[in-house]
């Protein structure tokens, strides 16, 4: 079979189309490189084998110096791909670890979509779900390049051919690979049936601690990202907002920032007025002199109270049905025994550390792009529409992102396009489009806020016999390209996930949503709708466990037998925590959460303990099964990160507006988790030999609600809104 | 106007306005790229350098204070603190997204330069002025930790 159609085949990735002759890989990656100032050593080896690599298969390079590149298709944003999808690779390949280089691929649909997204994009925890059969395919298909040329070159059975460390040998004869690269790019690729890959009980990397990360230079200031490319000749460009989302440049006066030292151009464009300077610093003070008059006639001017109270009316009415088993409706309405709760949820910034960035240069109907990439099909085709051109004219160089929890992953290329329509005004010239924290933040495509009102019956043993759930809240899919795909009659499934598909035993359910249109723009953010879905569910059955008197693990396993995964990782995160038997200190209490997303089942319980108003989470003991974990510290890394995002959404993340406007501007006013509140964290994986599953994501839903549940269980109070206040 | 900067221990002569922050005038102007935005406020500690040995936000910082002093940025680094630092995240793994590693290397490095043996309070206080989105909160704290070790004795007692 032709391994090239295997790609749209969701398996095997190996071009045999480019395998006839020979070609070096310096095109991939010479556009990163050109003119971008690279001090660190760490980039500059990466530059010395993009010169010499000799291409293998789409994703595999070796050069005669004995370097392997990896060209990873996904974004590095801190979730660790390079390290663990080139382990991946490394592991068939037999390669020694410490010859494996990284480096992200161009943007190519074809050679590197998602395999479950079906266009090259980053997001849903599908990185390594997607990528360990193909990585390690074309990790088998180099080795077998590398051991069809030693057999050539030794005359002796490839079959007798052992491949070991980044060593090929037979009897007493041996070459590295970078002895023989040159003759296995002349090889035919393998077909994808004829290569064995190995079994887990072979692994050697996959599963083992001992692969140090591959996104180095991040400890010395050498790691380049979008805030760090250099081009010769270019501007940098700051934006005028519209302080409300949808209003529009009535009319503005530029001569006092024309007149700032540094500035070179002064425009209007869709999204505001455009202010280039020789430096940042420049173009900062250049955007502080402009006078601008603003037509708000299409703008939300409304405060974000009011879109609340908005929703706490419409989880009174009906919505559009997303699930229905039974007749929750009928059966709670004739029930003696009724839990209501109504939960709310603020709209939340992503605050990635680096904030929103782009280099852009156009020519025509030419674009060449550098920034931290996470959507490559949908920013590619979206900056092809704006300069009708063709996509092949659009090249995109990803480099690292200092974060993106989501928010890169524009559905508008919001950020992209920006920096696109400012450098088509200056033809030829590079633009570096730079957010300020204050534009980054008041910027919008927040998670949206939320109200859920779910009310259950109970039996007489306490047990739910009848839930109904409405939420109320922004889609975040429609209107998007992606509409097609997640929204159906009506219901946006990131608006219900996790409340649907209920985890727990229930007979009878209803899931309605409202999904109303306000003019403040939405995105996910990290773990999208389990944000709100898990706490509502985990606070709602704990405060079910209280009213039946029973323990809250006991409670949720007894509700658990139809869910054996869910039941193993409780059980797991219970014993190693010592619930129920380890003595806590006077002041502190104990509270349980656990939650399936993205492939992925967690569970966390967490120490809190209560001074007078205010409280501190001590500490963290989380259990993951996401499958095989290719690497175990990168994993338990995700865990400790996904437990602190989620954590300081708990504890004072919101984004509010007041007539419109957006009150938050700064991390004094959005105040994220510092050191001084990050509990200890202690993970356990589930060993396992399914394939990987998410594990980027997963690890924040739990934590709100057990930190919630923790409060609970000190002051009998059941807490219904985030962020979680004691007054 | 014209500024004298001492930076890593070279000289360098900067015809900049006076009122740009020390953080720009580096990466902009000097391309050392290490040093990183993050807010501009004095909020998240990506752009921290080292002023006269002392851990300094520098997006708040205008070149024209900065003259006379002893600047250092994450590229000038190399007392056996900062290496010892370097070393254990790299081996712990610390950076996820990296952004804001510098400016917790340079925190970290000036604390262990002035405390050897920092307790767990030590170590809140010096660095809850670095945010990291990426909550490697828990890594940094063992890497500060782990590169202490290496100067409970000697260096310790700087
Ligand atoms: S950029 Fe200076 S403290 Fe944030
Ligand atoms: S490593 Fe990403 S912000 Fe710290």
């Amino acid at each position: 079979m032709n391994i090239r159609r295997l790609v749209n085949a969701e398996s095997a990735a190996v071009d045999s189309g480019r395998r006839s002759f020979l070609k070096l890989s310096a095109g991939a990656s010479a556009g990163l490189m050109l003119g971008v100032s690279f001090s660190g050593s760490s980039a500059s080896a990466q530059n010395a084998v993009a010169d010499t690599a000799l291409e293998m298969n789409a994703f595999v390079s070796i050069s005669p110096d004995n370097i392997v590149k990896v060209l990873i298709k996904h974004l590095e944003m801190g979730q660790g791909v390079y390290t663990g999808l080139a382990t991946c690779v490394a592991e068939e390949l037999d390669a020694d670890w410490k010859q494996v280089v990284c480096e992200h691929a161009p943007a190519n649909t074809q050679k590197y979509a998602n395999l479950l997204m079906g266009q090259q994009g980053t997001g849903g925890s599908t990185a390594m779900a997607n990528s360990f059969m193909q990585m390690r395919q074309a990790g088998a298909a180099a080795k077998a390049m590398l051991v069809a040329a030693a057999a050539d070159q030794w005359q002796v059975p490839a079959k007798d051919i052992k491949v070991s460390d980044g060593m090929v040998s037979h009897g007493n004869r041996s070459a590295t690979f970078g002895e023989l690269a040159l003759a296995a790019a002349q090889q035919p690729a393998p077909d994808a049936s004829s290569l064995t890959l190995k079994n887990p009980n072979e692994f050697k990397l996959i599963g083992q601690d001992n692969t140090l990360r591959k996104d180095v230079g991040k400890h010395n200031g050498t790691a380049i990202y979008t805030q760090d490319v250099k081009l010769p000749g270019m501007l940098t460009a700051v934006v005028a907002h519209s302080p409300r989302f949808g209003g529009k440049v009535k009319s503005f006066d530029a001569s006092a920032a024309l007149a700032r030292r540094g500035v070179q151009h002064v425009f209007e464009i869709d999204s505001g007025v455009a202010v280039l300077a020789t430096d940042y610093w420049s173009a900062t003070k250049g955007r502080e002199l402009l006078t601008i008059e603003w037509d708000d006639s299409a703008a939300e001017t409304r405060s974000s109270n009011d879109i609340l109270l908005q929703y706490r009316g419409l989880v009174d009415t009906a919505g559009a049905v997303a699930e229905s088993h039974g007749n929750a409706d009928h059966t709670l309405s004739r029930s003696s025994d009724v839990t209501e709760l109504v939960f709310e949820y603020p709209y939340l910034a992503h605050a990635q550390m680096e904030p929103m960035n782009c280099v852009a240069q156009v020519n025509g109907d030419t674009a060449e792009m550098w920034y931290g990439c996470q959507s490559a099909t949908g920013d590619q085709a979206a900056i092809a529409n704006l300069l009708g051109t063709d996509i092949n004219n659009v090249r995109i160089n990803t480099v690292f992102a200092g974060g993106g929890f989501g928010r890169r992953a524009n559905p508008a290329s919001d950020y992209v396009l920006e920096a696109v329509r400012i450098a088509r005004h200056v033809q030829g010239t590079p633009v570096k489009l730079v957010w300020s924290r204050e534009d980054d933040m008041q910027a919008g495509y927040y998670r949206p806020a939320y109200v859920h009102k779910i009310a259950a019956s109970l039996d007489d043993a306490g047990n739910p016999s009848a839930i109904h759930i409405r939420i109320a809240g922004q889609s975040i899919m429609a209107g998007t390209s992606m509409a097609a795909l997640m929204v159906s009659n009506g219901i946006d499934n990131t608006s219900v996930e996790g409340l649907t598909e209920f985890a727990y035993d229930v007979p009878e359910r209803q899931v309605e949503l409202h999904s109303p249109e306000i003019g403040v723009p939405v995105q996910w953010w990290r773990s999208v709708g389990h944000t709100h879905t898990a706490f509502s569910k985990e606070v709602f059955i704990d405060a079910l466990a209280r009213k039946a008197g029973a323990d809250p693990v006991a409670y949720r396993l007894g509700l658990l037998t139809n869910n054996p995964r869910e039941t193993a990782v409780l059980k797991l995160a219970a014993e190693k925590a010592e619930w129920g038997t380890k003595e806590l200190p006077e002041g502190w209490g104990r509270g349980v959460a656990v939650h399936t997303s993205f492939g992925s089942t967690v569970a966390e319980i967490v120490d809190v303990s209560v001074q007078g108003n205010t409280f501190k989470v001590e500490r963290v003991v989380a259990a993951i099964d996401c499958g095989i974990a290719v690497n175990p510290s990168i994993v338990r890394a995700q865990v400790e990160s996904a437990i602190a995002y989620g954590l300081s959404a708990a504890l004072a993340d919101e984004v509010t507006l007041t007539d419109g406007n957006v009150d938050q501007t700064n991390f004094h006013t959005y105040r994220v988790l510092r050191m001084n509140a990050m509990p200890e964290v202690e993970t356990h994986i589930v060993a396992s030999n399914n394939a990987p599953s998410g594990v980027g994501e997963p690890g924040t839903p739990p934590i709100a609600p057990a930190v919630a549940n923790a409060l609970a269980a000190i002051t009998g109070r059941t807490f219904t809104r985030l962020p979680l206040k004691l007054a | 106007m014209a500024f004298l900067l001492t930076i890593n221990g070279e000289t360098h002569e900067l015809d900049v306005e006076g009122d740009m922050p020390l953080l720009w005038v580096v990466r902009d102007h000097l391309n050392l790229t290490g040093t990183k935005f993050g807010c501009g406020l004095a909020q998240c500690g990506a752009c921290t350098m080292h002023i006269d040995g002392v851990a300094a936000r520098t997006c708040v910082l205008t070149v024209a204070d900065s003259v006379g002093k002893n600047i250092t940025t994450i590229e000038g680094l190399q007392s056996p603190q900062a290496m010892a630092v370097q070393q254990a995240w790299v081996q712990l793994q610390v950076p996820q997204c990296g952004y804001c590693q510098s400016g917790q290397v340079m925190s970290a490095t000036a604390l262990l330069e002035k405390n050897g043996n920092p307790t767990d309070a030590d170590i809140d206080a010096a660095m809850s002025g670095n945010i990291c989105r990426c909550g490697t909160y828990p890594r940094i704290k063992a890497g500060i930790k782990m590169a202490a070790a290496q100067f409970t004795n000697a260096a310790g007692a700087v």
